[in-house]
Order: structure tokens, then C-alpha cells, then sequence
């Protein structure tokens, strides 16, 4: 029974691998955009913005906002094909074969994840030039993070991509909701700065607690015990298996 | 004998779209069974509760004495798509790989079964390639080996030679008696061609939601007659109210043509000369084909688009 489970979604989970290590442009496309904008953003607002509370420059401040941006874009690449693959494409055979709908969702969600995990390590490179003290604590939980993260994005891809009738649809979704999930979520410019109902808005984002957590972690010493960080693991943890549950109830509903 | 497919007063529809109504039908195992009829006919929503991917608003689709809403029946039923469900990205073989897996085949007897199957439709050489370079025959052809890796007792086709070259057309259906010769699968295919229907052992012609007429090939076709005469005119409104005048019969205008089915064309058309040659760009006298049936039992084109 539990082989019978794991099989078809460690199947689905190689299939994004495979397919995303044969298509070059992929791996350039989701870090090349952040990238750019992390150089152009990070070094126009280095000197006129200075965060709250951080003492170092906006190129600091704003980088573990692009690993989140980086883990958004990943997701949102690998579920958009989703949209036309279940209705003329390969999840087709899928969706007429012995295969939970959980198990589906789940080998999708989890090859995603994988991918959205592993361009964000690619960009942990840059770290180097930053003034952040790495130590094995909290590159671990920034990690952790990492994963927990890709995860949750790539459900809430999956979910949106599901129930979207065209690409164009979808983009509209990624422009007026997805963007702005993350503008809002701490990435760009703190909470505390902001205008009141804009912090209000943000302090409801799920993934402000995220974005407060990878930051966090980036910082992390062994000596911190720090129970807002579990806060925002929880949170986070919480987001993705929301966001899990809505892609595999958008499965299950009745086809239209 | 119990069917291996039996629908039952199966109705549905789309919003306020009405797509079938109260269809019955039955496919006994080893049977070719065509679902024949226009687009829009209801031919694609009967195909997609077939592959137990849509419940029927009423009425029940039994596959082999289970409910096609069950889980349990797709694991007995292989499904080729109108559209290619494979990825062009991966190998045939991997492909295949993949879908013994979500059929729970692995290791040794997937790879026996893979070998199996690619050896049937003459496609072992062609292991290694990745989809996107063979040619569209090739890639049909894969299709029918990913639905066959299971051992399904009944196949399921939409539309299969859509988008196909004659050759490859041919070649489809050669694979099809290699398939029936080999497993005796149950065989079911939607199409919108007449040529295609032809070959199935009996056929449903589906039209605006109703199953209108439903026998072999042949007994079909003997229900319009033996023979079909085409009148090719400027006024058919006209040269119908004449000929039913002369001749008292029954007569037809499809697609802006006068048509008269009978059992005796050439005494008939003899005995019309005189008022054809005044008024008759082009006049064919056939035997009836599926088409006829079709334009007989519905009073309208197969090829005219509905709504």
C-alpha cells in the first residue's frame, strides 16, 4: 500500500529533475531576473535607504528577499505548465491512471520544491560578498527555510495553475496577487516603515513570517533562543501544508 | 455475456448546454466499438466519463460490472489521448518507465513488459530517442505503447488519426489488428471520420447529445437503401417539389444538394432524364455510406457545424 503510494510520486518528482536539467534556459531564467534586480535595486538604494534596525546597506538588506523572489519565480516556472498539461498534455495520462490525487499533487509539489531549493542554493554563492557571519547554525536553518518555503509557493502555483483556464490568466494572478505577496512580505522595505494599513496588510501575509524567518536565520548564532523564529517556522510550516491541502482539493473537485 | 462497457441512460450537462441525453449503449469484450459524429455531437464528454474522468449528472457507466467513478477501474483501462500525453522532453524509454509507475509496474517485469510492447509496434530502435525528434507517426505509435504497458482490458481512443498523414493513418491501423490479434482488447474510439468508423466491428453516430443510431457498418447502411442519388442544381427547392411530383418519393436537400435514397437508382434516375437534364449541373448515383445514415436519420449535413 505505501509502495504503492510512493512510487508514482517519486516518479512525478524525478520527471521535474530530468526535464528541468535538459532545459538550460530554466536555470538561468528563474536566478538571471531576480539577480538583475538584486544588483540594480540592491546598489541604486544602497546609500538613500536605510532600514529600520539594520545598519548595513539596502544590497544586505534586500538579498534575502530575492532568495524568496528566486523561490517564487522557480515556482511559479514549474506549475504554469500545469495549466495546459492537464487538459492537453502529459497529466492527462495522469489523471486517468491509479494515482492518488494527493500522491500526483505531491510529486509535482515536491519536484518543484526541489528545484525552487537548488536555485536558491546557487544563489547563497553570493553571501561571499556579503558582511554576513555564516556559521553552521544558521546556514541551517536558513536552509530549513529554504525548503519549507519552495514547498509552500510551489502548492500555491500548483493550486492557482490548476483551476486557470489559459497562461494568460495565470500571469494575470502572478501580476496582481503572487508579485505582490512578496513586495508585501518584508522583502522590499520593512513593516515598520510602511504606511499603517500597508503594515496591516503585511503583518497578515503569511509569508512576511517567512521572509522575517529566512532573515532571521541568515543571522542566526548559536547563542539566540529565540522563540520568534519558531513563530515563523510554524507559520511557514503552517502555509505550506495550506497550500498543499487547497492543490489537492483543486484536484479533487469535479471536473467542469 | 456480460458487457465489458455498459452505459445506461447517461445524461449531462454544461452549465445550461445539454451535451448527452439519455444515452444507452453496451460493448461486449472484444468488441471495436466507434462513437461516430459531428464536433460538438457529445462524442468528447461521453469519451471523457469513459476514462472515468467526468461523473455523469445522471444515468451510470459501468467498466467491467464496476463503476467508472470508482478508482479501482483505472487500473484495468488504457486511454489514448486526441492530444500527445507524452513528454517530448523525456526518452520513449523513460516515458515508459514513468507510466509502469503509475501503474505500480517497476524493476524487472516493467522492463519486460516495456521491451514487450515496444517490440509489438516495431519501435525498439527507437528507445533512446527523445519524443521531440520522431515524427508523428512514431509519436502515435508511442502513445499506443504507454496505454498498453498495463495490460488494459479495454482501450479507449479519442479521435485517434487526428492530425495524422495518410501513411501513418494506415499504420495506426495495422497496430490495431496487431493489438487485437495479440491481447483481444476491448476497443473503443470517438472519431469525426466516416472512413474510421467503417472499421469498427459497430458504431453509435452521436448528434446534438442523442445516440440516433447505433448497428454495424453494414446493417446501417442497408437501412437507407441500397442506393443514393446526388443532384447537384441551382434551385434544390424547386427540383424536390418536382420530383416528388413525378416520382412520389421521398427526397432530401443536404448541404445545398437534392438527395434521394432507393432501392433501384438507375430505373429511378432513368425515369427522371427528362427533368434533370433541364435543370442538373451534376447528378451521382452511390452506394449509401455512414454519411447518408447520418444525413437520413438527423435531416441535416454531417459536416455542418451545430449552434
Amino acid at each position: 500500500m505505501r509502495m504503492a503510494f510512493w512510487l508514482p510520486v517519486v516518479s512525478l518528482w524525478r520527471r521535474e529533475l530530468v526535464r528541468f536539467a535538459r532545459d538550460r534556459n530554466r536555470l538561468f531564467g528563474a536566478i538571471g531576473q531576480p539577480l538583475v534586480f538584486w544588483l540594480l535595486l540592491g546598489a541604486g538604494f544602497e546609500k538613500s535607504f536605510a532600514p529600520l534596525g539594520i545598519s548595513s546597506g539596502y544590497l544586505e538588506y534586500i538579498y534575502p528577499g530575492i532568495l524568496l523572489l528566486i523561490l517564487l519565480f522557480t515556482a511559479i516556472f514549474s506549475t504554469i505548465s500545469v495549466i495546459e498539461d492537464r487538459r492537453e498534455g502529459f497529466m492527462q495520462s495522469v489523471l486517468v491512471a491509479p494515482v492518488s490525487r494527493t500522491g500526483l499533487v505531491l510529486g509535482k509539489v515536491l519536484g518543484g520544491g526541489t528545484l525552487a531549493f537548488l536555485e536558491s542554493l546557487v544563489f547563497l554563492v553570493f553571501l561571499a560578498f556579503l558582511d554576513i557571519p555564516i556559521s553552521i547554525a544558521s546556514l541551517g536553518m536558513t536552509l530549513i527555510f529554504l525548503a519549507i518555503l519552495g514547498i509552500g509557493l510551489t502548492a500555491l502555483g500548483f493550486a492557482i495553475a490548476w483551476q486557470a483556464s489559459s497562461t494568460a490568466g495565470f500571469h494575470a494572478v502572478m501580476t496582481l496577487f503572487l508579485f505582490p505577496l512578496w513586495v508585501l512580505s518584508g522583502a522590499f522595505f520593512p513593516a515598520e516603515g510602511a504606511s499603517r494599513w500597508l503594515a496591516y496588510l503585511m503583518a497578515i501575509n503569511p509569508l512576511t513570517y517567512g521572509m522575517d524567518g529566512l532573515r532571521q536565520s541568515l543571522y542566526l548564532t548559536t547563542s539566540d533562543a529565540n522563540t520568534h523564529l519558531w513563530f515563523c517556522v510554524i507559520i511557514s510550516v503552517a502555509f505550506a501544508a495550506l497550500t498543499l491541502s487547497a492543490a489537492v482539493w483543486q484536484v479533487c473537485r469535479k471536473e467542469k | 455475456m456480460q458487457a465489458a462497457i455498459a452505459v445506461e441512460n447517461v445524461s449531462h450537462k454544461f452549465d445550461e448546454r445539454v451535451a448527452l441525453d439519455g444515452i444507452t449503449l453496451q460493448v461486449m469484450p472484444g468488441e471495436m466499438y466507434g462513437l461516430l459524429g459531428p464536433n460538438g455531437g457529445g462524442k468528447t464528454t461521453l469519451f471523457r466519463m469513459l476514462c472515468t474522468m467526468l461523473p455523469p449528472d445522471h444515468g451510470t457507466i459501468r467498466l467491467l460490472g464496476k463503476n467508472a467513478a470508482a478508482n479501482a477501474v483505472r487500473a484495468h483501462i488504457g486511454v489514448v489521448f486526441q492530444h500527445p500525453s507524452l513528454d517530448v522532453r523525456l526518452t520513449v524509454l523513460e516515458n515508459l518507465r514513468h507510466q509502469g509507475h503509475l501503474y505500480g509496474l517497476k524493476g524487472r517485469p516493467l522492463s519486460q513488459r516495456i521491451e514487450e510492447v515496444l517490440d509489438m509496434m516495431a519501435l525498439a530502435d527507437r528507445a533512446k530517442d527523445r519524443i521531440e525528434i520522431l515524427s508523428g507517426g512514431l509519436q502515435r505509435r508511442v502513445e499506443l505503447c504507454k496505454s498498453l504497458l498495463h495490460r488494459p482490458q479495454i482501450l479507449i481512443f479519442d479521435e485517434p488519426c487526428t492530425g495524422l498523414d495518410p501513411g501513418a493513418r494506415r499504420g495506426f491501423w495495422d497496430d490495431l489488428d496487431i493489438l487485437r490479434r495479440t491481447y483481444g482488447t476491448t476497443l473503443v474510439l470517438t472519431t469525426h471520420f466516416i472512413e474510421e468508423a467503417e472499421r469498427c466491428d459497430r458504431i453509435g453516430i452521436l448528434d446534438r447529445g442523442q445516440l440516433i443510431a447505433e448497428g454495424t457498418p453494414a446493417a446501417l447502411k442497408r437501412t437507407v437503401g441500397c442506393e443514393v442519388i446526388t443532384l447537384e442544381t441551382r434551385d434544390p427547392k424547386g427540383l424536390q417539389l418536382q420530383i416528388e411530383k413525378v416520382a412520389g418519393r421521398d427526397v432530401q436537400i443536404i448541404d445545398g444538394q437534392v438527395r434521394i435514397a432507393c432501392d433501384e437508382g438507375q430505373q429511378l434516375l432513368a425515369q427522371l432524364y427528362p427533368l434533370l437534364r433541364e435543370n442538373v449541373q451534376a447528378m451521382t448515383l452511390s452506394v449509401p455510406t455512414l454519411e447518408d445514415v447520418f444525413v437520413q436519420r438527423t435531416g441535416h449535413g454531417f459536416h455542418v457545424e451545430d449552434q
